[in-house]
């Protein structure tokens, strides 16, 4: 948590792997990332990490079945084999019947689920959520966090969750507070 | 608002009339809301009572006695105690968090450290508000919701203030303490 501009997504992407930290260092299962190449870490992101962003970021031209078998193709797993997968996620979250559809042809709730699903989808020991709630109204905002944090759980993963809001806050286990760039406070 | 902890906090600095602790209160922590000079009386007399304040002397200027109360040793313990535990999260708080933070500024204390706790704070009883939404009726979710959105205000009130100390240091540092 933190004002904006305070660092805590800058954060986040030096945990993630997508940035290098300027200091200090990153581990993640007892190995430092920071040092790794940009081959391994983007390895690491795609097989051990999953990402939802404020906006989805889905991909416009693939309908949501091909968005969240997106991670999965990238590791080399069949089409078949990913497409199946990815399809058991659409029940879970709510998103029966919503396979063929567009990122434009789904509301920006429905998006964010889709959004869920491409992180999880690999099975990563950690999601990445950077503000994932920021583009929804209350409710859709409150049935995504309901549906990221249970199904992470029911995967054994962690989330570190990217949030000015305390709403959304409070589905987390502790806080980390970050203000001008420094962790100010951290408490379990 | 807890009066007696913020006159508590106006004796921390020195020793007072009850005359001045209603002006400085009023100029402090309720400039909207004047505080009554019986309840300032009536607090001081409860306070002496409890040991946290004592008489330092009677003094006349032109009119009435003037008692000068000054705090003890339990007055300082029950303000630090006060000051340094996080108040427990409910609704309409800000009052409370006000005089807090003020007093903080007033005394020389860091406002950081006492914004974060009550964050802390304020978080843990919405992560157990968050546990019995999730769980229960709808009916129970609501009323869970009623009580997150008004701490979610007082955290967006901490988060400002916090983001605007600074500023408020300097306005309330300039106050002006007539007598």
């Amino acid at each position: 948590m933190g004002p904006s501009g305070s660092g805590k997504s800058t954060l986040l992407h030096c945990l993630a792997g997508i940035l290098p930290p300027d200091g200090g260092s990153v581990t993640f299962d007892g190995a430092r990332i920071d040092d790794l190449g940009e081959g391994d870490r983007s390895r690491l992101r795609r097989t051990a990490f999953g990402f939802v962003f404020q906006f989805g970021q889905l991909v416009p031209e693939l309908s949501a079945l091909e968005n969240v078998s997106l991670p999965l193709l990238l590791n080399g797993v069949r089409r078949s084999v990913a497409e199946a997968a990815a399809a058991e996620w659409f029940p879970r979250l709510g998103l029966d019947g919503m396979e063929r559809r567009r990122p434009g042809e789904m509301s920006g709730g429905q998006s964010q689920r889709v959004a869920v699903a491409r992180a999880l989808v690999t099975e990563p020991s950690v999601v990445f959520a950077d503000e994932p709630t920021g583009a929804l109204d209350t409710i859709a905002g409150e049935q995504v966090m309901e549906l990221l944090t249970s199904a992470a759980a029911r995967q054994n993963a962690s989330v570190l969750l990217v949030t000015h809001e305390a709403r959304v806050a409070a589905f987390a286990q502790r806080e980390i507070v970050v203000r001008d760039g420094r962790v100010s406070g951290s408490a379990r | 608002m807890s009066v007696p902890h913020a006159l508590l906090g106006l004796l921390e600095r020195e020793p007072h009339h009850g005359y001045d602790l209603k002006r400085l209160f009023d100029a402090y922590f309720a400039p909207d809301r004047p505080l009554a000079y019986a309840q300032v009386y009536s607090t001081l007399a409860r306070m002496e009572g409890r040991g946290q304040v004592r008489l330092e002397g009677v003094e006349r200027v032109d009119g009435p006695d003037r008692r000068r109360f000054a705090i003890t040793t339990d007055g300082h313990l029950e303000l630090e105690r006060w000051l340094s535990e996080p108040l427990v999260p409910e609704p309409h708080l800000q009052a409370a968090l006000f005089t807090k933070v003020v007093l903080a500024i007033l005394s020389g204390r860091p406002v950081e450290p006492l914004v974060d706790a009550e964050r802390h704070a304020h978080l843990e009883r919405m992560r157990e508000l968050t546990a019995i939404r999730r769980a229960g009726a709808l009916q129970v979710a609501l009323l869970a919701d009623y009580c997150l959105f008004h701490l979610e205000a007082d955290l967006r009130w901490l988060d400002v203030t916090a983001a605007r100390v600074d500023e408020l240091r300097a306005q309330i540092l300039t106050v002006k303490e007539d007598r």
